[in-house]
């Protein structure tokens, strides 16, 4: 390409992570001035690089956005254009391999330069070409399994707040997952936490099948703003072009979002709600929807972590996230909340591909959980307790510490056996209120 | 491309927005709201693209443009090839049971020749150009007629299509040929010669600009006229249909927080609702909820009789993942072709899903034009846009007599769940009937979750007539009397979260239960229920009538745990008669159990 071998070196203007250089007009009448999204080499001494991508084009001018930051970089610089926009290396080579929110692996193994790359975003899937979900996918976790079923194909935030183990909770999850690939993408990880996903996927063994992006919190924020975008277009493309079923886990999307504010600002644009801008939601929602059940293909399911800043829902990262995802599982002090988590897709599978007695002891459970909390307020404020108020603390007790805790590992018929054993333990069979053919069936006092 | 007329060229790009200069020489005038198409002329290697955009301000010899497309590629000098046209749709035989993306673009159609993903700039023609119709003419050469007058019908699945005059047709117009006969929507059925001698030739389609309210023309010439809504659109969700009411031609909004359950409250609407077409606009909304009425509805008859429940839904899909401008024009998109199938006298239900995600789209646009921003980054014409929406619902009397109507509900997903923010609040200063849901009830598992504390009708007085005609005289007063129970019930629930239950009197703990009773038996319905998800208008009748007598017999208990363990009685009779089939054993059985129990005193 003929832009590729000229360097364009009258800078205008450098602010936050964006310059701004000028552009002969000659070059541009004759059509070959940058285009759109175009990706950009800009080079200064001693040793400066960075990609960069154009995010403005005006009739002399060109502004770019610098994946490493403008820190060091003075009017001196070049630019290069390199005629085709950003993408991400995408081969079988790249299993088990870690990269940077640049694109390029941090994690000293072989060189991938050579390998086929493929453009980042892509179009949105056809609604026409989805199926809708009917597999269960397994994670092993009772307040999973058991009570919000994660589903192929869904899209799904653990809310949760700083302090709680959710990093802990998401790496088990890919770990125990019945998934054939998981692809993780880390935003603003402190080191520790980069740390404790790789060993721990490497001590599971799961490795050979991960591929990682990560974005330290020390690296430029540019870059973190492309790891949802390498993450699931490396994913949708295992998932149309070899029909497997991928797992995409994205923690903290919080940080995604904040990532958006500062960008946003530098940019001068209007804010809209505690200095989001107005798109937060269609920037979410497009990175969200990449999840998706192909009717020709396999599929991507997304679990992200989005920290509530202030334990508050209806901050607008969360907010926003609620209402674009299909369900959310809360995790609060270090449970899974019953109450307020949901998976919207549950009702496809439950019944359908798991044991006949899943949605009504699901019901059950639920309910005398939800008395036994009324009957510990009750406890609580000294009034008196009926006969059953005592059964319900007893099951109260064994819930939380057979299903509740986080830790607890089984797969879904010992979480069903489990279930109806602690119902015997507690109640009589009268007190279920369930069809009396499953308490015939299952119910053993 | 237009010969006649040099191109314009692209000036400047910013994500989605770019400014174009007109031709220096021998250029097309710039038009507000124009429709404009980008070629970009290298870049990628993907094949030649158009990228639609619509022209949003105009300024000197230079424009400003919305991209419905992603800019990727686009460069300085691009050509630009103006249409002279506003963003239109086609109307015409073979809408019904179509799913249009928000352009208009068959997806159905895109996925045949394109695959899994939906790629940029590409077009297919909205109507099926190879399928023939038998036009039957209802109007002789010589007749003269006037815009919107019918000159023939084609039988499009269970509905007779009319074929309309074009709606901006000036002055009279005499039919000089027409022919009966199995025609394509591209083929000539009939000509017309205006005043001044003109000839135009008819097919079976035409194109409207979206944007402009169909019968605005009509309107003006006296050609048809707008009535005053005094029916009903049955939903047979009984919460709505008794207390709440939304009229035919009326219009209604759905606010909620996430997981208030609005969208399966408007696919229960779809599904049940006695209207004769339902266009469902999925507006920013998921796509797998589209894909769930896909494969849904094909397999459910239709309540009206003949033929699926697809055959007679139009959904526009514009998820929140397909571009931003094309949502923005989705709404309209859906509303057109509503006020279409209302000229012909049809009932029609538009669904919207959701309007907030609209409105987003236009403060995305507005703020990428750097308008001055009002409340909550909202553009200053946010309520105003609003009001024009809701306002091309209602009902049309065309001058052939027929009367149709279009209803339109929309959902909004306030932020944070809280109803003051802008959107929410112009759309209540607008729509005659809010049915708020609450995070509360959902929580409890009340569903539909609609509050009845908090929503209003303002329909329930318009309609007043037609229910007391239709049922008893008093109709609308036990409506406001169960209504007044509601609200009592919840002054004493109030009180004992303070007091506890023994701080009240055992009439005041009646008084819960009766709203209690009221509230799980009536108000609440079970969606997955195949009997309960909808209850015919007739069988609301008999539940209401009973339940009004069951809350309003005397009643006289011992102490509160009596209280308590009748109402719990009542109430689980009541759920299973809704849950039994009309006219099964159960349900006559369970019937005369609780006209007895009303009948004690």
């Amino acid at each position: 390409m003929v832009n590729a071998l000229i360097r364009y070196s009258k800078v205008l203007e450098i602010r936050g992570d964006i310059i701004r250089i000028q552009v002969p007009k000659r070059l541009v009448e004759q059509g070959n001035g940058p285009r759109f999204g175009e990706l950009a080499v800009v080079e200064d001494q001693p040793s400066f690089l960075s990609l960069a991508q154009v995010i403005d084009l005006r009739m002399e001018s060109v502004t770019l956005q610098l994946f490493q930051g403008t820190k060091g970089l003075s009017t001196d610089a070049s630019v290069r254009f390199l005629g085709h926009p950003m993408g991400v290396t995408y081969s079988e080579n790249i299993l088990g391999r870690v990269f940077r929110g640049n694109g390029s692996p941090i994690d000293g193994g072989p060189d991938l330069s050579q390998e086929p790359r493929v453009p980042l975003g892509g179009p949105s899937a056809n609604p026409m070409r989805r199926k809708l979900p009917s597999n269960m996918i397994r994670t092993d976790v009772p307040m999973i399994d058991l009570f919000n079923c994660l589903v192929e194909s869904q899209k799904i935030p653990i809310f949760s707040v700083a302090g709680e183990p959710y990093n802990a909770f998401i790496s088990r999850i890919g770990i125990q997952a019945d998934s054939d690939i998981v692809v993780f993408g880390g935003l603003g990880l402190i080191f520790d936490d980069y740390h404790f996903f790789r060993t721990s996927l490497e001590e599971a063994g799961v490795f050979s099948r991960t591929v990682m992006f990560i974005n330290q919190a020390s690296d430029p924020v540019v870059e973190r703003l492309l790891v949802p975008d390498m993450a699931l277009t490396v994913a949708e493309h295992f998932a149309v072009n070899e029909g497997k079923r991928v797992l995409v886990l994205l923690t903290d999307m919080t940080a995604f979002a904040d990532g958006l504010k500062e960008v946003g600002v530098s940019m001068d644009q209007v804010p809209s709600n505690r200095g989001y801008m107005g798109d937060l939601y269609t920037q979410l929602a497009t990175h969200y929807e990449k999840a998706c059940n192909f009717a020709q293909g396999g599929s991507v399911t997304i679990l992200g972590v989005t920290t509530m800043p202030g334990n508050d829902v209806t901050h607008p990262v969360p907010d926003n996230t609620g209402y674009i995802t299909e369900g959310q599982f809360y995790l609060h002090n270090g449970v899974i909340d019953p109450f307020g988590s949901l998976s919207r897709l549950k009702q496809l599978v439950i019944g359908k591909v798991t044991r006949e007695d899943h949605g009504q002891l699901m019901n059950t459970l639920i309910r005398f959980y939800s008395g036994a909390k009324e009957a510990e307020q009750k406890q609580a404020m000294a009034f008196e307790l009926s006969n059953f108020d005592h059964k319900l603390l007893k099951f109260g007790g064994l819930f939380r510490e057979r299903f509740m805790d986080i830790n607890v590992s089984m797969p879904l018929e010992n979480a069903l056996d489990l279930g109806w054993q602690t119902l015997a333990e507690c109640f009589d069979a009268g007190e279920l209120l369930m069809k009396q053919a499953l308490i015939d069936k299952y119910f053993v006092q | 491309m237009n010969a006649q007329h040099n191109p314009a060229r692209i000036i400047a790009v910013q994500e989605s927005f770019v400014t174009i200069r007109m031709a220096d020489s021998n250029a097309r005038p710039l038009m507000k709201n124009e429709m404009v198409e980008i070629c970009p002329q290298q870049g990628s290697a993907e094949y030649p693209v158009r990228l639609k955009a619509e022209i949003m301000r105009v300024n000197g010899k230079e424009a400003h443009a919305q991209v419905f497309e992603n800019t990727r590629g686009v460069g300085i000098g691009d050509p630009v090839v103006q249409t002279g046209q506003m963003l239109s749709v086609s109307l015409g035989p073979g809408l019904l049971g179509q799913v249009y993306d928000g352009l208009q673009n068959p997806l159905e159609e895109l996925a045949v020749q394109y695959g899994t993903f939906l790629p940029r700039g590409a077009e297919e023609s909205a109507l099926d150009r190879k399928r023939s119709w038998s036009f039957v003419p209802i109007v002789q050469v010589g007749t003269r007629l006037k815009a919107g007058d019918v000159i023939g019908t084609v039988q499009e699945g269970r509905l007779a299509h009319k074929i309309m005059v074009p709606f901006d047709q000036p002055g009279e117009v005499v039919v000089t040929w027409i022919q009966q006969g199995a025609f394509t929507i591209d083929m000539a059925v009939a000509h017309l010669k205006d005043e001044k001698g003109r000839e135009q030739t008819m097919t079976l389609s035409q194109k409207w600009p979206v944007r402009r309210p169909l019968p605005t023309h009509m309107l003006e010439k006296n050609l048809c006229k707008r009535l005053y809504p005094s029916e009903p659109l049955i939903t047979t969700q009984r919460i709505i249909d008794t207390f709440f009411p939304i009229a035919q031609g009326g219009t209604a909004c759905i606010p909620g927080p996430f997981g208030a359950g609005k969208t399966v409250l408007q696919h229960l609407m779809a599904k049940y609702s006695t209207a004769d077409i339902v266009i469902v606009i999925a507006c920013g909304e998921r796509a797998g909820e589209v894909v769930e009425i896909i494969t849904e509805f094909p397999k459910l008859t239709d309540p009206r009789g003949g033929g699926s429940l697809m055959d007679r839904t139009i959904i526009i899909c514009n998820t929140s993942s397909m571009p931003v401008a094309a949502r923005e024009a989705s709404i309209f998109t859906g509303i057109t072709l509503g006020e279409y199938y209302r000229q012909m006298g049809f009932n029609v239900l538009i669904l919207a899903d959701s309007t907030s995600r609209w409105a987003q789209a236009m403060r995305e646009m507005s703020g990428r034009l750097e308008e001055i921003p009002g409340e909550e980054a909202f553009p200053a014409y946010l309520d105003s846009s609003i009001k024009s929406v809701y306002e091309r619902a209602g009902i049309i009397q065309s001058r052939d007599g027929d009367i149709g109507a279009l209803t339109l509900v929309g959902t909004v997903s306030p932020a944070g769940g809280n109803f003051d923010e802008p959107v929410t609040q112009s759309t209540l200063g607008t729509v005659k009937s809010f049915l708020g849901l609450s995070a509360d009830r959902a929580y409890k598992r009340f569903y539909p979750a609609i509050d009845p504390l908090l929503s209003w009708s303002r329909y329930l007085e318009q309609l007043a007539p037609w229910f007391t005609k239709k049922f008893s005289g008093n109709w609308d007063k036990q409506v406001g009397a169960l209504l007044a129970l509601l609200q009592e019930g919840d002054r004493v629930n109030q009180m004992m979260q303070v007091t506890g239950e023994e701080g009240i009197n055992l009439d005041d703990f009646v008084t819960f239960l009766k709203a209690r009773l009221l509230d799980d038996a009536y108000l609440q319905q079970d969606a997955f229920d195949p009997v309960d998800a909808s209850c015919s208008l007739a069988r609301q009748e008999v539940v209401f009538n009973l339940i009004y007598k069951l809350v309003n017999r005397t009643y006289t208990f011992a102490d509160k745990d009596a209280a308590r363990h009748h109402f719990i009685t009542v109430t689980g009779l009541f759920k299973n008669l809704n849950y039994a089939g009309e006219k099964s054993p159960d349900y006559d059985s369970l019937l005369s159990q609780l006209e007895q129990i009303a009948a004690d005193s």
